[in-house]
């Protein structure tokens, strides 16, 4: 959807200081820029409900953290998730590979189950689904930040 | 040798606190009140079971001047491994988890984990080869109490297992005040 230096780009201007990820194929493609950006933080876990801890942790300490999962990640973390944005109540952004959503008729349930979760989370999301919309994610994060609401940004993705 | 008891093996890092940032959970933050009223203190309670050392990663790589300890349950621990190696990948030169082992899940009721019927569970092993280097284990208090400060002021991350014993039928966990209040308290402190 967008170049790996478009959203390097974005995040400088959104100010995120530190990107917790767990990548699929589509995202992951960005890792290389992520990683040589001199003023963010890539931190690497391994398994999807750390990255919304952490990012908790760096919030509290001052720092502007981007959680980045698929959304197969999005479910197994939903303890973490709940914890973090509800319980501690830190308004928390993150960045969701949206798996086979531009497949039509997908069976995937990782497809069928994403909106609803997130519905049911009462998480405010954009969907972002072809390439151009960088914009659309950055307008959408500056509105929860403003609001001091989590937010999704959903990426649109065709099979794992 | 029996395991040292909870309290006393906590008080070994509450006697020499100084201004670092204590992060409890479950066990640790109801003993832990006991000794210290710090507004440091980061009482990790409503939790997500598991999260704690990563909640602690978080403060440490937002805050490298700060030095942060993290108190996990084994039970915790069982629950999220992996952490470790996140742990030992980010390399927090200022990070100290302490796993209280007692190979129960007493906050449900005292039910053995996992690593209960095995004699051969390592935490501070696992910890270890998870690319921590200093890892530590102590099952002796007089021992623990001596490598405290060296293990404290080392470069981390650091981890250390405690073998420690049930507190038993006492347990009760008491969320400590609402969140949000507490999550200001602990802001303000750091501003300071």
């Amino acid at each position: 959807m967008f170049t790996g230096e478009e959203l390097v780009a974005a995040l400088a201007q959104l100010g995120v200081t530190h990107v917790i990820w767990l990548p699929d194929s589509a995202i992951g493609v960005w890792e290389t820029a992520l990683e040589s950006a001199p003023e963010l933080s890539l931190v690497r876990v391994c398994r999807e409900g750390e990255a919304w801890a952490i990012a908790a942790g760096l919030h509290l300490g001052g720092k502007s953290p981007l959680v980045m999962i698929q959304n197969t990640g999005l479910f197994d973390s939903g303890d973490a998730l709940r914890n973090v944005l509800f319980d501690l109540g830190i308004p928390l952004y993150a960045v969701i590979g949206y798996r086979s959503y531009l497949i039509e008729n997908s069976p995937d349930t990782a497809k069928k189950f994403t909106e609803p979760v997130l519905k049911a989370w009462g998480l405010d999301y954009v969907l972002i689904d072809r390439p151009g919309q960088i914009d659309t994610f950055v307008e959408h994060y500056r509105r929860c930040l403003a609001a001091a609401r989590p937010g999704v940004a959903l990426i649109a993705e065709g099979a794992m | 040798m029996p395991p040292m008891e909870l309290l006393a093996a906590l008080r070994v890092v509450a006697d020499t606190r100084r201004d670092e940032i204590v992060v409890t959970t479950m066990g640790s933050a109801r003993e832990w009140p006991k000794l210290s009223r710090h507004p440091l203190d980061f009482h990790y309670l409503p939790s997500a079971m598991g999260q704690s050392p990563m909640l602690a990663l978080g403060m440490a790589l937002a805050m490298p001047e700060r030095r942060v300890i993290s108190f996990t349950g084994d039970g915790s621990l069982l629950m999220n491994l992996g952490c470790l190696v996140t742990i030992a990948a980010a390399g927090p030169r200022n990070l100290t988890v302490i796993a209280l082992v007692n190979r129960l899940y007493e906050v449900t009721g005292g039910q053995k984990t996992a690593a209960a019927t095995s004699a051969h569970v390592d935490f501070a092993a696992i910890a270890a080869a998870s690319g921590i280097a200093a890892a530590h284990s102590f099952d002796d208090l007089e021992a623990w109490r001596a490598a405290w400060p060296a293990i404290r002021d080392a470069v981390g991350p650091t981890f250390v297992a405690l073998q420690v014993a049930p507190v038993g039928p006492a347990y009760q966990l008491v969320v400590p005040g609402p969140m949000r209040t507490r999550i200001e308290a602990f802001r303000h402190a750091l501003r300071r």
